[in-house]
């Protein structure tokens, strides 16, 4: 049900900020469900061609149309490619089941499976990291309580699910703050791998701990502001969501329901 | 040190009150009774490990409804014990303030507008009441030039503000203020405490917990004295402020009235007005 905004009291300037463009003004429910709906069909999909063509499609030419092109790629590769290489060389060089023996290097052969099981996994680790990418990029968290709000969620709920989405970047702020911290009593946290090592356990408990009190301290000062009030809350804003876009969200869920159904039960032969 | 009871209408109270940390060994508070009158602000001094902030909690209900603990006495509003009251029911009626600003945002508002609006917006009031209330509070504190700021990336003194803005935005009749004005500057500091004599004249009870002395000077009706949990002196600000026996509670004297003991004791017998 859409929500009684009021529109005659318009709010200042600055509040509820529209993105800078068409993709951006999406609802995020619309691009989320695109993110998690292009993860969960590349994984499906078998081969490099179908999730290469479905990472253009849902991952590249939106972020394109809505500016975040390179960023997109430069995270995303920076996120998967030191996992999508390593699981490369493990299956190049140890793929059990492959024959055709392209190279040998010691007791090390290089097989064509291996090397077309490893370009699969690459395409599909950056794929996925694609469009989490994409969606990071292109919506802020409280948009996403706003529309989840909009859409009858309760209020814990959305708190649960932004909490989630906020906590990365959040995590690394205070990471961050400790280690110019730790680095002014003296911590040195780059020289040999030790001196790493020692460096990120000096930063990583008064990190965790720092963020445990934290939402100690947040859970009071929520409780005192009506927080677990049941019922509606009421919304200030929310995002532009339309019939076009639910039929799209649907018709996105039912493919990948579809994709997943087929995979699973072998209706065809894997791609 | 002198004791004073305050005759005016009573709005909160607490009687008898001892509470406990959840797998404390010892009460952090011991039978303490607190009556918060409407439209006035009452003070409330103690040093650390006093039981101020644990008071506060008390009051505000968050001790023991949210953070466990075990609570004796009794806790009322206009006579009605509001103990087993969920918080949110108690949150209409009574706010509170605790802790430093940063850990007291929602971190869901991207805004200082939506971070005030916050505590409203869960009330469930209508759009325009909510937005009403934000602006108002906003205004009162004199922060509509950061309405569209994020609250994250404020100061502490800004910070601090918008909390205060939120809990104003609420409208509560009670407010529990613990170091409101810590993180302040001396002009910021002055209009809070403006924006809560304004509150107190409007009917609201306004508790006001610090460490300092001066802050509560010319706004407080009467200050009560903490010390290991317990109420050591009630009274007026004047009289319980102007005690020397504070200084063996690790309560310094007020400065003003410091200075002013000091010249009368030397025979020059200059007034608290004069000294301002």
């Amino acid at each position: 049900m859409k929500p009684n905004l009021g529109a005659d009291h318009a709010l200042p300037p600055g509040v509820a900020v529209r993105g800078p463009t068409a993709w951006h003004r999406l609802d995020p429910l619309t691009k989320l469900t695109l993110s998690v709906a292009t993860v969960v069909a590349v994984v499906t999909l078998g081969g490099v061609s179908l999730p290469a063509l479905l990472g253009m499609l849902a991952v590249l030419l939106p972020a394109a149309t809505a500016g975040v092109l390179p960023r997109v790629l430069h995270i995303s590769l920076l996120l998967a490619l030191p996992l999508a290489v390593s699981v490369a060389v493990v299956n190049i060089l140890f793929t059990p089941t492959g024959s055709d023996v392209v190279a040998e290097l010691g007791p090390l052969r290089l097989t064509s499976e291996g090397v077309r099981l490893a370009a699969e996994v690459v395409v599909r680790v950056l794929v996925m990291a694609g469009a989490v990418t994409l969606y990071y990029l292109t919506t802020r968290p409280d948009e996403l309580v706003a529309s989840l709000q909009a859409h009858g969620a309760p209020a814990r709920l959305t708190f649960v699910i932004h909490g989630a989405v906020a906590m990365i970047p959040r995590l690394a702020e205070r990471a961050a703050a400790v280690t110019e911290a730790q680095r002014a009593r003296g911590l040195d946290s780059e020289g040999s791998l030790l001196q790493r090592v020692r460096g990120v356990s000096a930063v990583a408990a008064p990190t965790v701990s720092g963020a445990i009190a934290e939402v100690e301290q947040r859970t009071l000062a929520l409780e005192v502001r009506g927080f677990s009030r049941p019922g509606r809350h009421t919304l200030l804003w929310a995002p532009q969501d339309s019939p076009a876009q639910r039929i799209v969200r649907w018709c996105i869920i039912a493919f990948v329901a579809l994709l997943v159904v087929v995979r699973l039960t072998g209706w065809a032969s894997p791609w | 040190m002198r004791e004073r009871r305050c005759t005016a209408a009573v709005v909160l109270s607490l009687r008898g009150g001892s509470y406990r940390y959840p797998g404390a060994a010892l009460d952090s508070l011991q039978d303490v009774s607190l009556e918060l009158p409407e439209g006035s602000i009452t003070g409330l001094l103690g040093a650390a490990e006093s039981g101020l902030s644990t008071l506060c909690l008390v009051l505000g209900g968050l001790a023991p409804r949210v953070i466990g603990g075990e609570l004796r006495g009794t806790l009322s509003i206009d006579g009605q014990d509001v103990r087993e009251w969920p918080m949110h029911r108690l949150s209409e009626s009574v706010v509170l303030s605790v802790g430093q600003p940063a850990g007291q945002l929602s971190m869901v508002a991207a805004t200082v507008y939506e971070e005030v609006a916050f505590g409203p917006a869960n009330l469930g009031l209508p759009r325009g009441e909510v937005m009403a209330r934000t602006e108002q509070a906003l205004d009162r504190l004199a922060i509509t030039g950061l309405a569209g700021r994020d609250p994250r990336r404020l100061s502490g003194g800004q910070q601090q503000l918008v909390v205060l803005a939120g809990l104003l935005a609420m409208r509560p009749r009670h407010l529990i203020l613990d170091g409101p004005v810590s993180h302040l500057d001396a002009g910021t500091t002055e209009r809070v405490l403006g924006t809560l004599l304004d509150m107190a004249a409007a009917g609201a009870g306004v508790l006001v917990a610090e460490r300092r002395t001066t802050p509560l000077l010319g706004i407080s009706s009467n200050v009560v004295v903490m010390a290991a949990g317990r109420v050591r002196a009630v009274g007026s600000a004047e009289a319980v402020l102007a005690d020397p026996a504070l200084l063996a509670l690790g309560i310094e004297e007020p400065p003003v009235l410091r200075t002013r003991r000091l010249l009368a004791e030397a025979g020059l017998g200059l007034d608290h007005e004069d000294l301002r």
